[in-house]
Parts: structure tokens; sequence; C-alpha cells
């Protein structure tokens, strides 16, 4: 029950983009459509989970017995950034659509922020293994979930009715303002 | 100092490891791109301007390769790229124009009329934006400069009289300021053309007088004058058919607004396939 109530948490209640903003770059830049945007989603959740258990090891196994708990920050990304590159390959080995749809925001997975987040929040909160994995699960799908909502919304304001001033970013921006207020209310849910 | 050791010594394999990794993963994972299109990514500017129409050099070099774009597609690389490009892919190379920016207003500081004040950014869009902006001519250039800053190549700078002038050695063609003019002032043509009608007001005569003192005021001396028939009238305002042009001048000479400019240094005769 823990483990569920955790997973809801990182998913909704904690929503990494839309409650704790982390990841606010790839949910405004790769947000166009939906099938990019759930790509990006799928490629940021395994690089999130994989993340999650390897930085786990390396926390537990690596920089606690060895009493270098300062390296964790350079010992994370060096994780990410290897990580990031290994989806990049894959992702242009087998989809290469979708390579091209990611574009620049693929390799930029390396500097998203809710994954260093979610590996030092695992860390502060002393998660144990199982526990780090499903908050990365959860946090992924999280992930997807504001990127293929923000997507759809998106989509939709194309056929809409915007004044000059405000198409583009400016109706963008607004509209993830009110999807970040609308997550708010799944503040009691827990 | 032994800190020290530890750290580099888990970090360096840790970071040994993933290399390892990766490398293999590289292998696996290899991608067999067509030589071709790497070979012309080569030669291409590589500044990803997008002045082609694609998105960046690698989608241009792939639609030059599949023989969806021509080998001149390249504005930026002009003539050498494209004779580059041809001899990649074994085809004649399409014989390049090239073309750079023209600036089709006149009035600055000094000729046009301002109607008011406008305090916010310097910016033609948002100037375009806030009813029109200060000038009275609602055609004309509004002289915020956002074309000089769409510029990546320092092809153009604001003059003292609030204008842009266009250096022309840099001009690559590549439609920055061509987009980011809210006015749709900036246009692309041949290097060649000396002859420009530098006005966009579609306004009758009457109401350029009002606003302006070197608009275009739709009299037709040009459209007389002209032996080509490169000028005609649309809208209230002379236009250019820069097909038939042939810089003889004539037009430059009788027109009374001075709106129609020869630019120094161009061609004093330019041979054109006669149009029947």
């Amino acid at each position: 029950m823990n483990l569920f109530l955790l997973f809801l948490s990182a998913l909704l209640v904690n929503n990494f983009v839309l409650v704790r903003f982390l990841g606010t770059c790839p949910f405004m830049g790769v947000s166009k459509d939906v099938d990019s945007a759930f790509g990006m989603g799928v490629a940021t959740t395994f690089v999130l989970v994989v993340s999650a258990a390897v930085t786990w090891l390396i926390e537990h196994f690596i920089l606690g017995p060895l009493s270098i708990p300062f390296m964790q920050t350079t010992a994370f990304i060096l994780v990410i950034a290897a990580l990031v590159q290994l989806v990049e390959m894959f992702l242009h080995k087998t989809s290469p659509g979708l390579y091209k749809a990611m574009g620049i925001f693929l390799p930029l997975i390396t500097t998203n922020c809710c994954i260093l987040g979610l590996a030092i929040m695992s860390v502060q909160n002393a998660y144990n293994f199982i526990e780090a994995v499903v908050f990365g699960l959860g946090a992924g799908l999280g992930f997807t979930l504001a990127l293929v909502l923000m997507a759809g919304i998106r989509e939709e304001l194309r056929f809409a009715d915007i004044p000059e001033p405000m198409l583009g970013a400016p109706i963008a921006f607004i509209c993830a303002g009110l999807l970040s207020l609308a997550f708010s209310g799944f503040a009691g849910l827990i | 100092m032994n800190t020290v050791l530890v750290s580099l010594v888990s970090m360096g394999s840790l970071a040994a490891l993933f290399a390892l990794g990766l490398a293999v993963a590289g292998r696996v994972f290899s991608v067999e791109t067509d030589p071709k299109v790497d070979a012309v990514e080569e030669v291409l500017p590589g500044v990803n301007c997008g002045g082609c129409g694609f998105a960046g050099c690698r989608a241009f070099a792939e639609a030059v390769s599949s023989g969806k774009a021509p080998t001149n597609g390249c504005p930026v690389g002009g003539a050498r790229v494209a004779k580059l490009v041809a001899e990649i892919l074994g085809v004649e190379a399409a014989a390049p124009v090239r073309r750079v920016a023209q600036v089709l207003c006149k009035g600055g500081l000094e000729e046009a009329k301002q109607r008011g004040d406008y305090d916010g950014p310097e910016d033609c869009r948002l100037a375009h934006a806030t009813q029109g902006g200060d000038k009275a001519c609602a055609y004309g250039c509004l002289g915020y400069g956002s074309c000089v800053k769409a510029c990546a190549f320092d092809a153009m700078y604001m003059s003292d009289n609030g204008l842009p002038v266009v250096v022309e050695e840099n001009c690559t063609a590549c439609g920055k300021c061509v987009e980011a003019c809210p006015r749709d002032i900036i246009i692309l043509v041949p290097e060649e053309q000396g002859v420009h009608i530098r006005c966009r007001n579609l306004d009758p005569g009457r109401f350029i007088r009002q606003v302006c003192s070197v608009g275009c005021i739709a009299c037709q001396r040009c459209v007389k004058t002209c032996p080509t028939g490169a000028i005609y009238m649309q809208d209230n305002l002379a236009r250019i058919d820069y097909d038939k042009c042939t810089n003889c001048r004539k037009c430059v000479e009788v027109c009374p607004m001075k709106t129609i400019v020869w630019q120094e240094g161009k061609p004093l005769v330019l041979e054109k396939a006669a149009v029947s």
C-alpha cells in the first residue's frame, strides 16, 4: 500500500512538472503534438527508472561505503548522461521518425532537472531500492501525463481563435499555468 | 589526500565502465547513414539558418541527395557550395542567381511624418501590433530594426535616418529579415538589379503626400516611360517586374517623388531575353 501511495504521490500529487516545476523545458518544447510528446515521455520515463535504480546502487555501494557523499552530483550526472546517450542511440536505430521529432530535446534529457532531482530526492528521503524505482516510475509516468495533456491542449489550440499577440508561446504558458493550478487540486488526495 | 584518491579512482572507474558500455552500445545500435548525405552536409555552411526552407543543413542535405531540392538551394553557400554539392551528387550545377535583400521604403525620420509617440519595446512587430506604431504611414518602415536583429550575417544596419541599410556583400538571401518585417517591406531581388521602387503604400496619391515626402503617388509616369514594360500599376502602387527591368534608369529620372532609386555600382545595362 505504501508503494502505491508513493507511486500516486509522484504521479499526481507531487507531479514533477506541474507541481514541483522540474523539467519544464521539454514540457514546453516537445508538447506540440501528442505523438512526439508521448515518445518524449516514454524516453524520459525510461531514463528516470533506470537512473533511479543505478543511482541508488551507486549511492549505497560506492558513495556510502567510500564515504565520499560530496561526489553525489558528479556521479549521478555521469549516470544520467550515459543513459541518455544510450536512449539516443537506441531511438536513432529503432525509430528514426521519433528521433527526428524530438530533435535537440532528446540529448537535452541529460540536463532535464527532474532526473537529477529525482535521484537526489530519493537519497534525501532514504528510500530503499524498490521504493526508489517505484518513485522513478511514478515520476516518469507523471511527466508523460503532463506532456501528453499539454500536447492535447495545444493541438486543440491550433483551431482556436486566439488574439494575435497571444499566439504561440504566450497562450501555451497560460495553459500550462492553468494545468498546474488544476493539478494543485490533487493536494488533498493523500 | 586519501579521500581525493578514492574519489578519483571510484569516479574514474565508473566513467570508464560507462564509456565501455556506450562503446558497445554504439556498435550494436550503429545506424547506416547515406555517405552522400554526409558528404553534402560536410560542404554546407552548417549554420542551420533555415534559409533553404528545410529544418537545418542536415535536412537540406537529405533533400538534395534525394532530388527534392535543387543543388543551388542553399542561399548562404551560393555558387561555391552549389558547385561542390553538384560534384558530390554527380549532376550539373544549376546556375545560381545571387539574390540580396532590398528595403522597399524610403520614408525615414526626415521624410515620413510621425502621428504619435510609441514608448514600447524596440521591436517592429510589437510596434506594429500596438495600433500600427508611431509612423503616419501604415505601410512604411517602423524603424525599430527587427530586421537588423534578425540578420545573422551582419548584412544590415540602421541608418541615422532610421531606415535599415543592406550591406550587399554580406547578404546571403537567407530571408530572415523578410520574415522579421511585419510590414513586408523587405524582398529578395537578384543582385544585378539596380532600380527599385522603394514604397509599399497602397493609398491614393493625395493621402501619400500627407504622410510622406518620398512615397509613390501613383502618377504612372514611370509606367509610361519604361521602354520594356517592366513597371505596372497595382492597387495605387507602381511595381517593378525584375524579369523585364534592364536597369535603363529612365523611370528614375521621371519619378517626381524620387521614390524610384538607382543603386550606384550596379551594371548599367542588363541583357534580358525579350518577353513576348
